[in-house]
């Protein structure tokens, strides 16, 4: 890996993403308005705020998976990734480029959905906005690790949009939203337990009941940042240079 | 005369088909190698081998010195896959920057690649919204403006203009000129005359290995196409 070359697949990422002015307009504005949709349904009561909370964590990680898994599968099949491998790049600056660049966009969207929620609809939380925000782009960007990871599994964009409800909903479902995780049966709870959606679900859920970071918050922060390299790593072993 | 690319007893396996039966040849550094063979020939395979990116069955791939596909060759190698490999989503400048970078190389580099290819005029539209002509001709720059010392073509005149391919093969002799070795795979007969040196794949057999001149004359033909016909009925005698 060198700073250079993922500087500038940072840049190309970032560029091809902001030429697609529709895809940027949507990752951005979709969430605001679902969080709209969210705050009338639950009259922006207490309910609201414990759901909207989870919520700006769920979304960065849906969207990110999605736009990752296409533009990586995009990559495999347009000989681009076969070009790459002829030259100097190395297999971490992509990886980390992906990573980091869509890490940025989800910085940006996961800002504007919690300005929106904090300010227009009076979130309430006891612990700090920036906390969620950092929680956030953490969940984007295990969303992007589990997209280039599933991209190798996809040989079309109709097989890479069908890993989204495999690999997000039972997260989703598991995650305590709808049941509490310590009120599951045992076998649905040990699959929540390795699911790492449950433990940044936690950490928001930590973030909204105390005023400072809780042990359990950092704990379950540190074991999504686990899932995020486990899944990077995951992801370096399906990039192969030499393929039949 | 140097060697600058060598193939010992290659095969190659694409699923459970073998496409390369053992095939062994050299290329002379500093010239242009024309690769010629229909399609399905295992013409990409081979070239595929050379840049490193084809997993090999058995057999060797010497390039420069050094086994294909290792480290050091990456800054010395460009490749230009038969369809596009350029972002569509991004500039046709953009693009060519982003490959420059790749080789530590700044936008100038970018500029004169796309210059090379007669796409100046062309830098600011999207690849998407290019001719397929224009849009193989960005992915040219990109394999070129590393300034590689080994040039690997996969049918880059496909679809040009007929003023536009005799330009490209001007860039291609002068690049080789200066000690460029090119491998070059065509559908045309009228290029490979252009070639220093011919290679005839059919069904991952080589079945020629010489100058266009020379290939002509055993054959006893002045016509390319009709060398290579009677080439094959030979061998078909041959193996009868």
């Amino acid at each position: 890996m060198s700073p250079r070359t993922l500087a500038s697949t940072i840049d190309r990422i970032v560029r091809q993403l902001r030429h697609d002015r529709r895809t940027v307009a949507m990752v951005i504005v979709v969430p605001l308005l679902l969080l709209t949709l969210l705050y009338y349904m639950f009259d922006g009561g207490p309910l609201f705020d414990r759901i909207a909370l989870v919520m700006l964590g769920i979304f960065p990680f849906i969207i990110m998976f999605l736009i990752t898994s296409i533009a990586m599968l995009r990559e495999r099949t347009s000989g681009t990734l076969e070009r790459l491998f002829t030259t100097p790049v190395g297999k971490l600056d992509l990886l980390f480029g992906y990573g980091i660049a869509f890490g940025l966009v989800a910085a940006v969207q996961a800002a504007v959905a919690a300005g929106l929620a904090y300010w227009l609809f009076d979130l309430s939380t006891a612990g700090s906005a920036w906390l969620v925000i950092v929680i956030a782009v953490a969940n984007a960007v295990l969303g992007v690790a589990l997209g280039l990871l599933c991209s190798a599994f996809a040989r079309t964009e109709f097989q890479a949009v069908q890993f989204m409800p495999v690999v997000a909903l039972p997260q989703i479902l598991l995650c305590g939203l709808f049941v509490a995780r310590d009120q599951m049966a045992g076998w649905l709870r040990a699959i929540s337990d390795v699911l790492p959606l449950s433990y940044s679900v936690e950490a928001l859920t930590e973030v909204g009941r105390h005023p400072d970071p809780t042990g359990t918050m950092w704990r379950d922060l540190g074991i999504v940042v686990g899932a995020i390299i486990l899944a990077l790593v995951l992801g370096a072993a399906t990039l192969r240079r030499r393929t039949a | 005369m140097e060697t600058a690319i060598e193939v010992t007893d290659l095969v190659i396996n694409r699923g459970k088909r073998e496409v390369l039966h053992g095939l062994s040849c050299a290329i002379p550094r500093g010239s242009i190698t024309g690769l010629l063979g229909p399609s399905g020939s295992g013409k990409t395979t081979l070239m595929r081998a050379v840049v490193g990116v084809q997993l090999v069955a058995s057999g060797r791939v010497t390039v420069l010195g050094e086994p294909a596909g290792s480290p050091a060759l990456r800054h010395k190698i460009g490749y230009l896959t038969q369809a596009p490999s350029v972002y569509d989503d991004l500039t046709v400048r953009e693009n060519a920057r982003y490959f420059a970078s790749l080789y530590r190389l700044g936008a100038a580099d970018a500029d004169a690649a796309l210059a090379a290819v007669g796409l100046s005029d062309a830098a600011h539209q999207l690849v998407a919204n290019l001719s397929g002509g224009q849009r193989s001709r960005a992915s040219l720059a990109c394999a070129i403006v590393g300034r590689p010392e080994v040039l690997v073509l996969d049918e880059p005149t496909v679809g040009q203009d007929p003023v536009l391919r005799d330009d490209l093969w001007g860039r291609f002799r002068s690049l080789a000129a200066a000690g460029t070795t090119i491998l070059v795979s065509s559908h045309v007969m009228d290029e490979a005359n252009r070639c220093d040196r011919l290679l005839l794949i059919r069904d991952g057999h080589l079945i020629g290995d010489d100058t266009p001149a020379a290939i002509k004359s055993t054959a006893g033909t002045d016509d390319l196409d009709e060398a290579f016909l009677r080439i094959i009925r030979q061998q078909e005698k041959a193996a009868a």
